[in-house]
């Protein structure tokens, strides 16, 4: 974990406060806090149904907890809109790909680009001048990423004819086109084969590297969560049971019992 | 055969016709309907004209429906006020068209706009409920309307169709033809445009994946009512149209039977295609009037019929329309795209 070896412990980038959610009577989150930092893989772990997705989602804004803040680089999230949070800097990708199935590749990277984006509807109609030169300069950053995740081959494909693989690896694309400051990935590899699985992994270390995106990666393979991530955080039934380096949590007696004695369950 | 085609730069790439059998296609296009007018008679020229204003209002809807994913049954009612705006504005003002068309289409705009905002946050049936309403509240307004000066119908002084002075009365068909055409061009381009730019694309994200939209940045309140507006403003352009090439106007050529034929026309021609919105206002155009051809035809043979042609007439309207949408439910511009398909691996195709 960052500052373990006496080296001061840098400010967070987001501070997770005392967040409680709950649908009618279930309670899916309750008093969940802890601290993503800047340039780390954070893993949140926990048996299906333990609130990973929901924690996201209260990320992104698409819902709101009633209990706790999400500071985001010093500002609150809660309330804000889904569009107001990406345009802070904040992407993700979804449990289940949730592409624009109907447009190709490069539309959907270039939807990344949005926020970045000024055209209006009169510039973009009229196709002239600056509007056309701002999608061309888009137009080459979306490029950069189609390199990135060598999919150069299904550019001009129709992103619902896609494997399963690669509908993933373009929804990862979309969220990298936003160029953003958080990235959050939510089951990124699951239903992959083991090839596809360590491309994924490959390319979020390269992205975390690279880029220095912080990233907040919810992932059932525990090979995956232990080999790339900073800091993991367990959940259970919308507690948040440890928080730690791999190796802390694996050690973790309450992780044991609870998570990894429900492996089975997890799958 | 055509093999890939490649681009050395992406401005060239993200054009609109990269492939050179479709500019051909353009141009063969625009040769016909440059040819066309010199030798057609007023009855086909006033067909032409009738599909141009048509195409016009159909790719305006689509840009709501079609695209955004918007259901709506109030295009009647739009074009109803671009009709009104630009007819008050001649009759009144005695302002040239010219000048009142465009007046017409931003109005039109701004009240698509605000009959929109209500409808932002309904979907599905419940918005076109929402829609119908808009629909029926404009024409209540526009029969209620002695506020407006609006009588039964409201004639166009023939002088106000004029462009920049030069008259478009005397043989009224031909010139409104090269008018509508120059519009309809206009529209397809402009529109073909936005679908491939930021605007349009946020929209097509609307109606893909209102969520997703939304968490890459996308305002839906914003562009929904965008949507709502542009569309509208293509609705003012058609009605405002109507009402100069018609020179009188009254609303019930605006009813929710137009509503409900213009968005016939986008299901059948093809949702969010602007060429399928072109294909569908040249069939739902053409199809009545070869009807009525083909029945006053019959009527000689068999004379008894011709009190029922009316309804066997509608009849035969709604039995095509059924059977196209069982047998092609993706439009026209689907069996367009496996006509092409087929000819594009030609004579290799079997
Ligand atoms: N929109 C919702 N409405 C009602 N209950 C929900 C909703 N979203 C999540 N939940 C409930 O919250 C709990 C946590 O779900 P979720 O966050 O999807 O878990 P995980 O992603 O860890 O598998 C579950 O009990 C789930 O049923
Ligand atoms: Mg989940």
């Amino acid at each position: 974990m960052a500052g373990d070896n006496g080296v001061p412990m840098p400010a967070a980038q987001m501070q997770i406060d005392s967040v409680g959610l709950s649908f009618g009577g279930v309670r899916a989150l309750s008093g969940i806090s802890f601290n993503v930092y800047p340039g780390t893989i954070q893993a949140i772990i926990g048996p299906n149904g333990a609130g990973k997705t929901s924690l996201l989602n209260c990320i992104s804004g698409l819902y709101k907890p009633q209990q706790g803040q999400i500071r985001f680089e010093g500002r609150n999230l809660i309330g804000l809109a889904p569009h107001e949070i990406a345009r802070l800097g904040v992407a993700r990708s979804f449990q289940n790909i949730e592409l624009f199935r109907h447009m190709t590749v490069v539309e959907n990277l270039m939807l990344g680009r949005h926020v970045h984006m000024r055209g209006g509807v009169i510039s973009g109609g009229l196709y002239w001048g600056a509007g056309k030169r701002e999608e061309i300069v888009h137009r080459e950053f979306v490029e950069q990423v189609i390199d990135l995740l060598e999919i150069q081959d299904i550019r001009k494909k129709t992103v619902g004819s896609l494997s399963y693989g690669l509908q993933k690896r373009v929804e990862l694309g979309r969220a990298l086109a936003m160029d953003p400051r958080l990235l959050l990935l939510d089951e990124p590899m699951a239903g992959m084969n083991s090839e596809e699985k360590e491309d994924m992994a490959r390319f979020i270390l390269d992205i975390s590297e690279e880029q220095r995106t912080t990233i907040v990666l919810i992932e059932h393979d525990m090979g995956v969560v232990m080999d790339i991530s900073d800091n993991v955080a367990v959940l259970e039934f919308g507690q948040l049971i440890a928080y730690g380096t791999p190796d802390e949590v694996k050690a973790h007696p309450d992780v044991i019992a609870a998570y990894l004695g429900h492996q089975h369950a997890a799958h | 055969m055509q093999s890939g085609t490649f681009h050395s730069s992406y401005s060239s790439d993200m054009g609109l016709r990269p492939y050179w059998p479709m500019r051909l296609r353009i141009i063969l296009v625009i040769v016909i309907m440059l040819v066309f007018p010199w030798f057609a008679g007023r009855y086909w020229l006033n067909l032409a004209n009738t599909i141009g204003i048509a195409a016009i209002s159909a790719i305006g809807l689509n840009i709501l429906v079609g695209y955004t994913g918007q259901i709506s049954i109030g295009q009647g009612g739009f074009m109803a006020v671009g009709a009104y705006t630009s007819g008050l504005l001649a009759a009144n003002a005695g302002l040239p068209m010219w000048v009142s068309v465009p007046i017409a289409c931003v109005v039109t705009a701004v009240v698509g706009a605000l009959f929109g905002m209500p409808s932002v946050r309904l979907k599905g049936l419940y918005l076109a409920i929402a829609t119908l309403a808009a629909q029926e509240i404009i024409i209540w307004v526009l029969t209620h309307g002695k506020i407006l000066g609006i009588g039964e119908s409201l004639s166009l002084p023939p002088e106000t169709s004029n462009l920049f002075g030069l008259s478009l009365a005397g043989s009224t068909d031909f010139n409104f033809y090269w008018l509508i055409m120059g519009c309809l061009v206009l529209t397809v381009i402009f529109v073909s445009n936005l679908f491939r730019s930021r605007a349009g694309r946020a929209m097509v994200a609307i109606r893909d994946q209102d969520i997703a939209a939304q968490v890459i940045g996308v305002d839906l309140f914003r562009y929904k009512l965008l949507a709502f507006a542009t569309s509208s403003f293509f609705a003012g352009l058609a009605g405002a149209l109507t009402a100069h090439y018609r020179g009188i106007i009254s609303w019930e050529r605006f009813t929710i039977e137009t509503s409900i034929l213009v968005l016939a026309m986008i299901i059948i021609g093809g949702l969010g295609s602007v060429s399928g919105a072109i294909y569908g206002a040249t069939f739902m155009t053409l199809l009545p009037a070869l009807l009525s051809n083909v029945s006053r035809a019959a009527s000689g043979v068999f004379p008894s019929f011709s009190s029922y042609l009316p309804y066997i007439q509608q009849g035969a309207f709604g039995l095509a329309i059924v059977l196209f949408l069982i047998f092609e439910p993706e439009g026209i511009v689907k069996m367009w795209r496996n006509v092409k398909d087929y000819f594009r691996l030609w004579p290799f195709s079997y």
